[in-house]
């Protein structure tokens, strides 16, 4: 049955990208977008993945949506009908999906448990995770615990990204006033 | 204006409902999924709901612009004095077990600080990132 769905919302997700590469109307792709975003999201909660799941369906379909809109709304909304034949991309996007399914082959099958992911410290977090940090989900007490450094580095990113952004958006706008 | 009522009015009525949603999945993420980062992109999806029927400048007047940029640097400000506080308190960066008298409770803690820390950090660079793009809309 879970297989069956799973099917299921894999293909809704193929049609999409279909349907989203034949658009020349960027709004109206951007809407896909976000379909496609939260078509991920039921995939992950069908992999048992809530938390993946949770955060794909916030921002990609949600914040990922409004911002595309608002930058479509800066620029325009149609895109050109491209110039050059769209062979060679189409033979480049072949090979690499072609070397990334040859390279899917050699990996351990989906949620072996003699994979040697599974078997590094991933054992010794779920065993001693909840007795260490006495917190219940465990996906909490890797991301905030287990692993710290990584997720001030995380933090630290995202702040950055949006310094960045901002001095983007901002510079613009204070040439736009001493233009006018 | 009115043509939109129905919009509108459903989107006061949800906005405070995920405002609650992202504050259950701050503090509940040690139980149950989600975490800081999705309960700060949360909290911003609230404010933008708001600000895309309401406009910019009644959502700013719940979140002034200069308190979401603020939030952008306290978060990863709490998040670093954590790791600090744990080192003043004779454990290393970021060892949380030295906070509380307890280990446990210590985990519990720091845990919750850090948490707290991504997700003000996050909600601030959402909504400072959106209304960027709304003020620059022309």
């Amino acid at each position: 049955m879970e297989t069956l769905i799973l099917l299921a919302v894999l293909s809704f997700l193929g049609s999409t990208a279909l349907a989203i590469m034949r658009l020349r109307d960027g709004m109206t792709a951007v809407m896909l977008a976000g379909l496609y975003s939260l078509l991920s999201a039921s995939v992950f909660v069908l992999m048992d993945a809530v938390d993946v799941a949770f955060t794909e369906a916030a921002v990609g379909a949600g914040i990922s949506t409004v911002l595309l809109l608002a930058t479509l709304h800066r620029t325009s909304r149609m895109t050109h009908r491209p110039t050059h034949t769209p062979l060679i991309p189409l033979i480049v996007v072949m090979v690499t999906g072609a070397a990334l399914v040859y390279g899917t082959l050699d990996m351990p099958a989906y949620g072996d448990p003699q994979a040697p992911v599974h078997q590094h410290v991933g054992p010794d977090y779920l065993h001693d995770g909840p007795n260490t940090t006495g917190v219940p989900n465990v996906v909490t007490a890797v991301l905030a615990s287990y692993r710290g450094y990584d997720t001030l580095g995380e933090a630290t990113v995202v702040l950055t990204a949006a310094i960045g952004v901002l001095a983007l958006l901002r510079r613009d706008r204070r040439q736009g006033k001493e233009r006018s | 204006m009115d043509a939109q009522v129905i919009l509108r009015v459903t989107a006061r009525i949800l906005a405070p409902a995920i405002w609650l949603f992202a504050l259950y999945v701050q503090f509940h993420g040690d139980f149950g999924p989600g975490g800081g980062f999705q309960a700060g992109v949360l909290f911003a999806t609230g404010f933008i709901l708001y600000a895309l029927v309401e406009g910019l400048a009644a959502a700013e007047t719940l979140i002034p612009a200069p308190v979401s940029e603020a939030m952008m640097a306290l978060g990863v400000l709490i998040y670093a004095g954590v790791g600090f506080m744990g080192m003043a308190m004779g454990g290393n960066f970021l060892d949380y077990s030295v906070l509380a008298h307890d280990p446990h409770q210590g985990q519990h803690l720091g845990i919750l600080l850090v948490e707290l820390g991504v997700g003000i950090t996050v909600a601030g660079v959402m909504i400072q990132i959106f209304s960027a793009f709304a003020r620059e809309s022309p």
